[in-house]
């Protein structure tokens, strides 16, 4: 007789890796949908053509590493990369800017740590860093929200030759981030001066409110489906939204309002899709709050201090550093245990030590 | 701050409805049985029947051996047709079964002729008696873990009990044993908790049950109504959720008490029985019945009438398999115990042994082949279902790369091996696997290490000893040397028997040896302070009694060093005083250690009256510092018997042993000094 041998447990819940991504990219969609609503067809070319790289790269490298393609090309992770990455490009970059960016996130940020859960770096938030660094300028001309079909919208056409680096984008076209103007707006000029100037295209703050709505339905939806925890979007935006209130509170001449910091950028996206993905984040229940509470403060410090408007990209990466450390300091406390274990504790093997 | 519930858990399907709708039933008496010797956790049983005896039901075939053991009963009426190695279930093994000694009984498949013990009623019997009945009879727990119930209804002996669990939970999917065991003997379980409630000590039974066995609650409920016990028993339902039924997690849940880490439910008042364990234990001492049968669930997809059985043990598998009404074509995996827990075996040819509750045979749609594994992406699943709170992801992470002590920094012992977290993992990891692996090789690495430590030890024992034996003979010499040359300046020294002065000692090297003797007494200090640290650490660790005995032999080992050189650095010591004071003829001082007192004692064939009445004083009180070591071990023994303490209880019989040789070595030193100095008297006084 030839019986089955395996270990226990012998039954397992319906649940795959592939299926945990396919849930994430379905979250993704009123994201993508919202933005390329607003900001054209640019948005909707980048994040197809970012995940196609995906599946391209990821296929090379796995060839070069000599290890199966199928089984890996199915858990459906590089997709999450490239859509992540693509939808946070600005509708105008090139394509071989976002093969640029791809690169480095899918074969230096992700498979040259050995592949798919030995990143230490949000692999997205690593392309999307070199390219904020290394083509400034083509990185921060965002879209106008000209929408779709609008009188002012760009054609499908005009985006695609775009997209093919044919032509530059036209300056009635483009429009800075709100996070760019207001940081932009000048030590002389007062917030409620600067609000009354018009700085921004008709529509912009509305456009970038929607969108963050949108991410955040995409995120209820992780969040319903226990794809994610509440550790992470919780504490990032808690924190974010305290800092902000504190500086608000001190000073609301020169500093944006709360809302403002919570909406006007990428910190919703940030915190529901980029912050938690469990490969680079801290890995305990606890060390997520701490995790999150620490990139929410840097978003804070880095957004009226630093070069650059938005920081979450920055503030995740950052944090990725501080992963290990998080894990040393968070365990929790085991069954059993009086008080929970913190740090390493190397064991003294001394001779002269009486053995416990 | 106590919590009552544990955190993390899981709800697997439940697939129970396939075996708890048929009644309990009798499976028909085997014609062969298989008893393997290992039934439960302790020493393997002896036999005591040879080939070609013939048993009664119930008659005693193997007797327990040691503090923790069980005997083994005959559980059919016939002849040994064999004692052999054979394949027993056995979870550790890679195919689910080992070689182990077994009892092979062959009847005819229709007598039973019992041997039963006289029944007792347990209300008027007393508490040495019940254990002994319980012991005698071979009842242990028969939740899975097989751990002698006569030794756990001794555990008021070391640990006070306020609350007894009836662990009835059983939290595994498929599994219907105890639900089952419930509903037909309801009152037999009860009583059987109040029984081991009284041994115990406990002043409360809870019942622990999960909320899927109405049938078992309600039976509960209408037994408890109609009994009134000294006893409040109070019935304890508890919401489906796997491990409710783990040990550790239903003393939480019912108590609020966290049993600590690396201990037992005892240290914290606490003692759980599984109730099947309770309806033997009860049958044992009311009936006078051994424990030659179980209830078992046979279940799963490939059995076309699955149910719980009452089977004598040692019955082989495929017997069963085939009154539950195999269909072996869509048998695809056999599995002795639960879904979660238990482990495939290799073939149905296997016995029954006393902790299989449940056999399912398996079809290959339900229980499909592993899907490979992929990554871990640390998504936390795990984390979230751990019922230990512990990190599964670190474990695994740990684990799989071999940093042990990381591994265990993060508490992997602590791991019930429960297979939460690989059944919800979306990678298809199989954790608990990894897991065990990385417990094996800690366990593995320890023991290594502490053998090489005992090597060590052992081997500067040996040098301890010689370096001893050297700096005696040398000892003995110079007191040949100073004995001859002062009897060679005082030759009158003989008769008057005066010790010598310092002031005759000629004034050499003075300076030199006050040194040098300053010297030996520090490090005669350190080595006293060694010994005394060595018995102490060697103290504790009887104490203790969670040591290993090999541990307490190499603590003795280290306190047996520890003397030897102290016996040196004394020999040593006394060979430069009787340099500096060569009268002095007592070579070595007598030490308060008992081991060293009188074997070293050289015989002094040429000693003066006064030297030979100093000798016996000296012997005199070596026999009384022997015979107070020996009273002493005497002691040490009977207190580790009390508490029924292996480990301590090697320690104190070889230390008896050892004072014993040294009371006899010390008597006859003694009664040779005497003989000479009654020699010395008879010459010394004409």
């Amino acid at each position: 007789m030839s019986l089955m041998h395996a270990s226990s447990p012998h039954t397992r819940a319906a649940t795959s890796t592939a299926r945990v991504m396919g849930w994430v990219l379905l979250a993704t969609l009123p994201g993508i949908l919202s933005a390329t609503f607003y900001f054209g067809w640019g948005v909707l070319f980048n994040m197809l053509f970012a995940a196609a790289m995906g599946i391209v790269l990821e296929a090379g490298v796995l060839r070069l590493r000599q290890r199966p393609l199928g089984m890996t090309l199915r858990d459906n992770s590089a997709l999450v990369t490239g859509v992540l990455l693509g939808v946070s490009l600005p509708a105008f970059v090139p394509w071989w800017l976002i093969l640029v960016g791809m690169v480095a996130a899918i074969v230096v940020a992700k498979h040259l740590f050995g592949g798919l859960g030995q990143n230490p770096f949000n692999p997205a938030m690593v392309g999307y860093a070199l390219l904020l660094i290394a083509f400034p300028v083509d990185m921060t001309q965002w879209a106008a929200p000209h929408g779709l079909f609008g009188p002012d919208a760009i054609a499908p056409g005009d985006a695609l030759r775009h997209f093919l680096g044919l032509t530059d984008p036209a300056d009635a076209m483009t429009g800075a981030t709100p996070l760019d103007a207001f940081k932009h707006k000048g030590e002389t000029l007062l917030a409620s001066e600067f609000w009354a100037s018009d700085p921004l295209p008709p529509g912009t703050l509305e456009a970038w409110r929607n969108v963050a709505l949108a991410w955040l339905a995409g995120g209820v939806v992780l969040l319903a489906k226990r794809i994610i925890t509440w550790h992470i979007p919780v504490s990032l935006l808690g924190t974010l939204a305290l800092v902000a209130t504190a500086m608000y509170a001190i000073d609301p001449s020169h500093f944006a309002t709360p809302l403002f910091h919570l909406l006007g950028g990428a910190a919703i996206f940030g915190a529901f899709f980029i912050a938690t993905d469990p490969v680079s984040a801290a890995t305990s229940r606890r060390g997520k709050l701490w995790y999150g509470a620490g990139i929410g403060l840097l978003i804070m410090v880095i957004r009226p201090t630093g070069a650059y408007p938005d920081a979450v990209a920055f503030a995740v990466l950052l944090m990725n550093f501080a992963v290990p450390f998080i894990d040393y300091y968070t365990q929790p406390r085991t069954y059993g245990h009086a008080r929970a274990n913190r740090g390493i504790q190397v064991r003294q093997l001394d001779d002269d030590e009486e053995l416990p | 701050m106590a919590d009552f519930d544990f955190p993390g858990g899981i709800m697997p399907p439940e697939r129970k409805a396939l075996s708890n709708r048929a009644p309990l039933i009798e499976a028909p008496l085997p014609a062969r049985v298989v008893l393997p010797l290992t039934q439960h956790v302790g020493q393997p049983a002896e036999p005591v029947v040879t080939v070609g005896q013939t048993v009664r039901t119930g008659e005693i075939v193997a007797c327990a051996q040691g503090m923790i053991s069980a005997p083994v009963h005959a559980s059919i009426t016939g002849s040994v047709t064999a004692i052999e190695e054979r394949a027993v279930p056995h979870p550790s093994a890679a195919v689910g079964e080992s070689k182990a000694l077994c009892i092979v009984i062959e009847g005819n498949g229709q007598d039973d002729d019992w041997l039963r013990m006289p029944p007792l009623d347990w209300r008027s019997t007393g508490d040495e008696f019940l254990i002994e009945r319980l012991q005698s009879s071979g009842v242990v727990g028969l939740g899975g873990a097989g751990f002698p119930t006569a030794v756990k209804a001794q555990v008021r002996r070391r640990h006070t009990i306020d609350t007894l669990i009836v662990n009835a939970a059983e939290c595994e999917p498929y599994i219907t044993a105890d639900d089952l065991t419930l509903r037909t003997h309801p009152g037999d379980v009860l009583e059987g908790a109040r029984m081991l409630a009284r041994l115990c000590g406990a002043e409360r039974i809870l019942i622990g049950i999960e909320d899927n066995k109405p049938e078992a609650i309600a039976a509960l409920r209408r037994t408890l109504s109609g009994t009134v016990g000294d006893i409040p028993v109070e019935l304890k339902i508890v919401a489906t959720r796997y491990p409710s039924g783990g040990e550790r997690q239903l003393v939480q849940k019912l108590t609020g008490r966290e049993v600590p880490s690396r201990g037992l439910p005892a240290d914290v008042g606490v003692l759980c029985h599984n109730p099947g364990t309770l309806l033997a234990s009860l049958r044992a001492v009311r009936d006078g019945e051994p424990m030659i049968s179980r209830i078992v669930t046979l279940t799963g997809e490939a059995l076309a009438r699955p149910g719980n059985l009452q089977t004598r043990l040692g019955t082989p598998l495929h017997e069963l398999l085939s009154v539950a009404g195999l269909r072996p074509e869509r048998l695809s995996q056999l599995i002795l115990g639960g879904p979660m827990m238990g482990f495939t075996l290799d073939s149905d040819a296997l016995p029954l042994v006393k902790t299989a509750n449940c056999l399912i045979a398996g079809t290959a749609d339900e229980f499909p082949p592993a899907p490979a594994e992929q990554p871990c992406i640390r998504c936390g699943a795990c984390e979230t279902v751990c019922p230990a709170s512990l990190l599964p992801q670190q474990l695994y992470w740990f684990s799989k790369s071999r940093e042990h002590d990381k591994a265990e920094l993060f508490n992997l012992f602590d791991c019930i091996e429960c297979g939460a977290c690989a059944y919800v993992c979306p990678s298809h990891i199989p954790l608990v696997q990894y897991y065990r692996a990385a417990k094996g090789e800690i366990r593995l690495r320890e023991r290594e290490a502490r053998k090489a430590e005992h090597a060590r030890h052992r081997f500067e024992f040996r040098q301890a000893r010689m370096a001893r034996e050297e700096a005696e003979k040398e000892a003995r010499r110079q007191a040949r040397l100073a004995q001859a040359k002062a009897s060679r300046s005082a030759p009158e020294q003989r008769k008057t028997a005066v010790p010598s002065v310092p002031s005759d000692t000629p004034q050499r090297d003075s300076q030199d040896s006050a040194a040098e003797l300053k010297k030996l007494k520090i490090a005669q200090a350190a080595a006293k302070a060694a010994v005394r640290k060595a018995e102490k650490a060697l103290a504790r660790a009887s104490e203790g009694g969670q040591h290993p005995s090999a541990d307490l032999d190499d603590l003795e080992t280290q306190l047996a060093t520890a003397r030897e050189n102290l016996q040196a650095t004394e020999a040593r010591l006394a060979a430069l005083q009787s340099q500096t004071t060569p009268a002095a003829t007592q070579p070595v001082p007598t030490t308060k250690t008992e081991s060293a007192a009188p074997a070293s004692q050289p015989s002094s064939t040429g000693a003066t009256t006064g030297d030979a009445a100093k000798q016996v004083r000296q012997r005199k009180i070596a026999v009384a510092s022997a015979q107070a070591a020996y009273r002493k071990a005497e002691k040490a023994l009977e207190s580790a018997m009390a508490q029924n303490d292996d480990a301590a209880l090697a320690a104190a019989q070889q230390k008896l042993e050892r004072t014993q040789g040294n009371l006899e070595r010390a008597r006859k030193a003694l009664e040779e000094a005497e003989a000479t100095a009654s020699e010395h008297k008879d010459t010394s006084t004409p």
